[in-house]
């Protein structure tokens, strides 16, 4: 603009300012006017916890994806976009089941979830090791090469690892229950740290 | 696979400019509702919206169409008395000046989305066209008018004439 543009400009300078409350209340009705027209594809929050801030997407048909910090959220938040659809919005109401019994997990009420999972985020071999972990009992662990003989496949111990390293629910789909036969608690797509805090809190 | 950002961001990066366009444009009554239709149309085309789309010129396009329909729909439900809007502040203590939001609605409806679209929203005044129809000097003129109409109404110490308070 040239230094008579930025002075018209300026001009409109005194109109009232817009207030983050004004605009917080905006984002609410609009995702709320989303979810009912069913244009909300996918709908998130965050939830603090032990474990650090988690992020929780829910597309219609359940919760999608649960991300750990380090992980990065704006970065999640556009693998969902590319992945899944663009059509994302903040919108805790959609949250509230998963966010309610996660907080029971981390307070030691709920010892398994019981929430509508969309696991289209995993496919092929991946989705099949993810449907075997609920299998460990609460508080319990497995090793890789167990875990892939109940996947029917014994000798893919490693690929059990990358279904693990890849799992798009951690906590919910329990893959920190999978640790190295000698029984030690290694790499956690959350960090080691993480993986140990939620078998303490099981074993506690 | 598409490279488009999450509509959320949309939101983040563009809510402001949005709704200070609605408010120049509907006016403050109507703006909410403007910015809401406007943000809810948006995400219901945004999967369809080409990955290079200049998105605030798309919203703002969007927003113009709302602020058609909302100011139709305010004539067909006015009543005539109540049609005299009621302004407590528009009239300033020298009986000369409006405040700035009055001053902006009393322009004429070209002008005034002229000014907003480039100036608020700082499109171009090529783009500026394209939304309001016309040409770009057309658009350009219709803004130059916007400014000047606003400093005969609106006293400000920004104006060239130096009217310091």
């Amino acid at each position: 603009m040239t230094t008579n543009e930025d002075r018209q400009a300026a001009l409109l300078d005194a109109l009232p300012a817009v207030t983050e409350a004004e605009l917080r209340t905006l984002r609410e009705r609009l995702a709320e006017a989303a979810g009912a027209g069913g244009i909300l594809d996918v709908a998130y929050r965050t939830l603090d916890t032990p474990v650090g801030s988690l992020l929780l997407a829910a597309t219609e048909r359940g919760l999608v994806r649960v991300a750990y910090d380090s992980q990065g959220h704006e970065q999640v938040l556009a693998g969902l976009a590319a992945a899944i659809s663009p059509r994302i919005l903040q919108a805790p109401r959609r949250l509230d089941p998963a966010a309610r019994e996660l907080d029971e997990y981390f307070s030691g009420r709920r010892r398994a979830f019981d929430l509508e999972l969309d696991l289209s985020l995993a496919t092929g071999f991946r989705r099949v090791v993810l449907g075997c972990l609920p299998g460990i009992a609460y508080g319990r662990t497995a090793s890789y090469g167990a875990v892939a003989a109940a996947a029917g496949s014994p000798r893919a111990v490693r690929a059990v690892g990358t279904a693990c390293a890849t799992n798009p629910l951690p906590v919910v789909v329990p893959c920190h229950r999978v640790v190295r036969a000698d029984g030690s608690a290694d790499r956690y797509l959350g960090g080691p740290a993480a993986k140990r805090l939620l078998l303490n809190l099981e074993t506690a | 696979m598409t490279g488009k950002q999450p509509f959320a961001v949309v939101v983040a990066d563009h809510g402001v400019t949005v709704l200070r366009v609605c408010r120049a444009v509907v006016g403050g009554g109507d703006a909410d509702d403007a910015w809401s239709e406007t943000f809810l149309a948006a995400l219901r085309a945004y999967p369809q919206l080409p990955d290079d789309a200049n998105v605030e010129a798309w919203l703002v396009t969007i927003a113009h169409r709302k602020a058609i329909d909302i100011t139709r729909a305010a004539a067909r439900r006015a009543v005539p008395v109540a049609d005299v809007p009621e302004r407590p502040s528009a009239q300033r203590a020298d009986g000369r000046d409006l405040d700035l939001p009055a001053a902006l609605a009393a322009l004429p409806r070209k002008q005034r989305a002229a000014v907003a679209y480039h100036y608020l929203a700082g499109l171009p005044y090529h783009d500026v066209a394209a939304v309001i129809g016309g040409s770009a000097d057309a658009a350009r003129r219709s803004a130059a008018d916007g400014i000047a109409g606003l400093r005969k109404t609106y006293a400000t110490a920004a104006g060239p004439e130096g009217e310091e308070q």
